[in-house]
């Protein structure tokens, strides 16, 4: 179990706090390893109030698996981290989840959730609104593909929104934003630029992401 | 969770030995004060010996003890919500550590720099204040811890419920030192007006006084039943009180 903006005592060491935590199960791993696997070696002796944000997060996550549980719970652990720490802690959760444990995790950041889980809850006011496959979610909720094509063709616009799926086409500068539905517009899309001669000189895809899903089930307007 | 709690005990033993402020402070301002005032008071108290004023032979020494032993309540409060708010309880609580672990801990903690003052001021007192021969230094050590342990017992109950950090210190000392007060030390509790000698007989710390001021004179542990069965007695309630009403965060 880790928690969200959880603390220890100012002067603990890590060795010591490692070491506590070990003393109260009944079969707990291997603090020293733990530590090490933490990346914390060098910061063994150190107190707790001289650690760094991403340092405490890596602590309270040895604390977490040192009684080798089936199940860990962490709470929003990388929030307030920067990105280097970030992706630091997901090869953690990624190791803790190949070891074969159950990672049940609580995070604010979409993109943490579609990098790290299995299954994905979203959760609106105490409630769980949907579950299921980062992909499955994202297919559900926001069927919506966009293609990004920017082309000195003037035809283009015509020859795109020809293709059933498309939606709409508008168009900035040279750059044509084609939206529609369903998984093969891409491909649609493609066959199109083929068929048609149509000479691209930037093509880019925009998928929707869980963030997109998790903004339209939760609506758009700021909470607290 | 015996193991568990010596390894707490032990590492919360050197936390507090890391703060300086808080060593000097329980353990460095009372002997210098003591040494100080034995300066001062030390030539009067040789020459009036063998009928020395009571004040300076018997109640002197308890006073120290009894303010040892509040500001270890008072300290034990004060931690216990600065580990609430910091939201190390919270952390705590997700382990099988129980809350009468973590208080035992910090109690052991206490009742050891408490030991540690006392023999400390008994040391560098010495030269100072001719302690009588027959004063029973290991009973009186013995009173004094227990009563300690009864007094933290009511610092449990404090430290359970205070909301905040802030507010620890001055709700201790609200309710520490007018029982200090009226615990017979300054003023005799037979001239108290009725109404205060009901009140102060209802108080833990004057049974405490009386406990300790017996066994410094040489009384037999027998004849303090009582002072024994009253602050036991507070313990076990103070202690029930605190287990129900003790708040992780």
């Amino acid at each position: 179990m880790q928690l969200q903006e959880a603390q220890l005592q100012k002067r603990m060491k890590v060795r010591e706090a490692v070491g506590l935590w070990a003393a109260l199960y009944r079969k707990p791993l291997d603090g020293d390893r733990l530590i090490e696997q933490l990346g914390l070696s060098e910061k063994r002796n150190a107190w707790f109030m001289t650690l760094s944000g991403g340092q405490k997060q890596r602590l309270f996550i040895a604390l977490a698996l040192i009684n080798d549980p089936e199940l860990v719970f962490l709470d929003e652990l990388t929030t307030g981290l920067d990105p280097q720490a970030r992706r630091a802690i997901w090869d953690l959760v990624r190791g803790i989840r190949q070891r074969g444990k159950t990672v049940f995790l609580t995070t604010h950041l979409m993109e943490e959730a579609e990098r790290l889980c299995d299954r994905v809850a979203i959760i609106d006011r105490g409630r769980i609104v949907d579950i299921g496959t980062p992909a499955e979610l994202v297919r559900r909720h926001c069927p919506e593909r966009t293609v990004v094509v920017t082309t000195e063709d003037a035809s283009a616009p015509e020859r795109f929104r020809a293709i059933p799926q498309v939606e709409l086409v508008s168009g900035q500068g040279l750059a044509l934003t084609i939206r529609g539905r369903g998984a093969d517009l891409v491909t649609q899309v493609i066959h199109c630029l083929a068929e048609h001669r149509i000479r691209a000189i930037d093509f880019r895809t925009e998928l929707p992401t869980l963030e997109d899903v998790f903004l339209k089930l939760t609506g758009h307007t700021i909470r607290d | 969770m015996l193991r568990g709690l010596w390894r707490l005990t032990w590492i919360e033993i050197k936390i507090f030995a890391r703060e300086p402020l808080g060593v000097i402070g329980t353990v460095g301002i009372p002997v210098v004060l003591f040494v100080v005032l034995g300066r001062v008071l030390g030539p009067a108290v040789r020459s009036a010996s063998p009928d020395m004023p009571r004040y300076v032979s018997v109640d002197l020494p308890i006073f120290a003890s009894l303010l040892i032993a509040a500001s270890a309540v008072l300290s034990l409060v004060a931690i216990i919500a600065i580990y609430r708010e910091g939201g190390i309880l919270k952390r705590l609580r997700a382990t099988p550590l129980r809350p009468y672990t973590i208080l035992t801990a910090h109690v052991i903690v206490k009742l050891l720099f408490t030991a540690i003052t006392l023999a400390a001021m008994v040391l560098a007192g010495r030269r100072h204040y001719p302690v009588d021969a027959d004063v029973p230094l290991v009973s009186f050590t013995l009173a004094l811890l227990f009563t300690t342990i009864c007094i933290l017992s009511l610092g449990f109950v404090i430290a359970s419920v205070v909301p905040t950090a802030r507010f620890a210190q001055p709700i201790g000392s609200l309710i520490l030192y007018p029982m200090l007060g009226l615990s017979g030390l300054f003023v005799p509790l037979d001239s108290l007006p009725p109404m205060l000698q009901a009140a102060a007989r209802t108080l833990p710390l004057t049974y405490a006084v009386s406990l300790l001021r017996g066994i410094w004179q040489g009384d037999s542990w027998a004849g303090h039943l009582g002072d024994v069965a009253a602050l036991a007695l507070m313990f076990l309630v103070c202690t029930a009180v605190s287990a129900r009403v003790f708040r992780w965060e």
